[in-house]
């Protein structure tokens, strides 16, 4: 080899080109893929939104979470999802693209001050109605979010979480269905204070028998992930607190 | 074998035993502690290292003769996160729903110290070919002892493997369970895959005395 690879020429000028091949290769791949994932991220949020209020492939079995097909996910979506909602304040509108809005988004500009959109999706199945509010809430090691389905007494019908870096086999096991079946029939109200699902240590009911106590049975390993989902979802009840009282059944 | 020859099959099968990445080295000793909860994780770990390990190999290798010394170590950090970044993109637009089971992942693939060791100590001193084998030998290694590990805490842990009941069901007290049995809790969090990793050193050093490091 002729070229002088100690040199200090060299050394700036490599780390130059290979910048810039660096750059150009994942820039073009990012533009590229950009539409393909993009669809993938809408079908997988009309899948979750379907899941919470109990449109999946779920076997009886209590075994794994089975959505809908991403083929046929979208016209699901739209028989199944009668209207979608954005809260903005005081008002109340309908918009088609609702399930697009980014929750993280519209709760660091609440943070901020600003004017935040909530949006809220209602689903009917069977002649009954379902109220699909999304969440988005801290775990241990990053984001966690979800949908929760309700009806019209504040009884959760479904509920759906996912993650972006908990751990495996401990607090990435919120999105297990054994976990998230554990939420069915638990009420968000006690009394009639909104109080939420806590997800708890001593609750000493591995088989969620008791629907009424405002708590879920906890995850082995898993504390911080399991507080993160209690903060999640008493956050997101206070949020849509007055959007809640204007439908609940009296 | 026609294909290898001894000195590159003995690339493939030293780190499986007496070279061993983890137990020998104490190499990726935070990923194998990190994701090995569950037997699954730990197999998706071991083929996604294999795949970079074997690919990152091959280009540093191929780079070898004109990667300045000086700034050697970033390019290497540059090449792996480039491979890594490049996998989960095609990924996240062809195989969703496999991208989102790596994508916890990603980061500790990245950082896994024995992908920077080999790069170091094999590829920038040795031709593709062999770097690639050696590649492949050292993430089968690794990959070993990270089913090994994920076995164990999976099985005794949580009572199932890849996810199925195998003992019988906790709850209802089924199979294993109706005789008192329990899970072991501790087996689920990450101090129990050091001491696993901790009795497979053991049991290794102990059948191959020549192992065993003088003090």
């Amino acid at each position: 080899m002729a070229i002088k690879t100690d040199s200090n020429v060299y050394t700036v000028v490599f780390a130059a080109v290979m910048v810039v091949v660096v750059g150009s290769i994942l820039a073009f791949l990012a533009s590229a893929l950009r539409p393909n994932i993009k669809e993938n991220e809408r079908f997988e949020k009309q899948q979750n939104i379907l899941y919470a209020m109990g449109v999946n492939e779920n076997g009886d079995d209590a075994g794994s979470v089975n959505f809908i097909p991403t083929d046929v996910v979208e016209g699901e979506f739209s028989s199944y999802i009668k209207e979608q909602l954005v809260i903005q304040g005081d008002k109340i509108t309908q918009n088609d693209e609702a399930y697009l809005i980014d929750l993280k988004k519209q709760l660091a500009n609440m943070k901020k001050g600003e004017e935040y959109k909530l949006p809220v999706f209602i689903g009917e199945k069977d002649g009954k109605k379902f109220y699909i509010i999304p969440m988005y809430g801290k775990g241990l090691w990053d984001a966690i979010w979800g949908f929760i389905a309700l009806d019209d007494t504040m009884t959760v019908q479904g509920v759906y979480f996912d993650h972006k870096g908990e751990t495996p086999g401990l607090g990435a096991n919120i999105k297990m269905r054994y976990f998230m079946d554990d939420f069915k029939g638990e009420s968000i109200l006690k009394g009639t204070q909104y109080a939420g699902i806590a997800v708890a240590k001593g609750n000493n009911d591995p088989l969620n028998k008791t629907k009424d106590d405002n708590e879920v049975d906890a995850l082995a390993g898993a504390t911080i992930t399991g507080n993160g989902v209690s903060a999640m979802i008493k956050e997101t009840v206070k949020l849509y607190k007055p959007y809640l009282e204007t439908i609940r059944a009296k | 074998m026609a294909l290898l020859s001894k000195k590159d099959t003995n690339l493939i099968t030293d780190p499986l035993a007496d070279n061993n990445p983890i137990t020998i080295q104490v190499l990726g000793i935070c990923s194998a502690l990190a994701i090995t909860a569950e037997l699954k994780a730990s197999l998706v770990m071991a083929v996604s290292v294999m795949f970079v390990l074997g690919a990152g190999n091959v280009v540093i290798s191929l780079m070898r003769n004109i990667i300045p010394s000086k700034i050697r170590i970033i390019v290497q950090l540059i090449v792996v996160a480039t491979l890594v970044i490049i996998v989960d993109q095609v990924l996240k637009a062809y195989q969703y729903e496999l991208s989102k089971t790596l994508a916890v992942f990603v980061g500790l693939i990245i950082t896994n110290c024995i992908i920077m060791g080999r790069f170091e100590a094999f590829a920038l001193a040795n031709g593709p070919w062999r770097s690639f084998l050696d590649g492949i030998g050292n993430s089968l290694g690794y990959g070993i002892i990270l089913v090994i590990v994920g076995f164990f805490r999976e099985l005794l842990g949580s009572g199932t493997l890849f996810g199925y009941p195998v003992l019988g069901d906790p709850i209802t007290k089924t199979g294993l369970y109706a005789t008192g049995y329990e899970n072991n809790g501790f087996m689920i969090i990450p101090p129990a895959a050091l001491i696993v990793v901790g009795i497979i050193i053991w049991v290794q050093r102990s059948r191959n005395p020549a192992l065993v490091e003088e003090n």
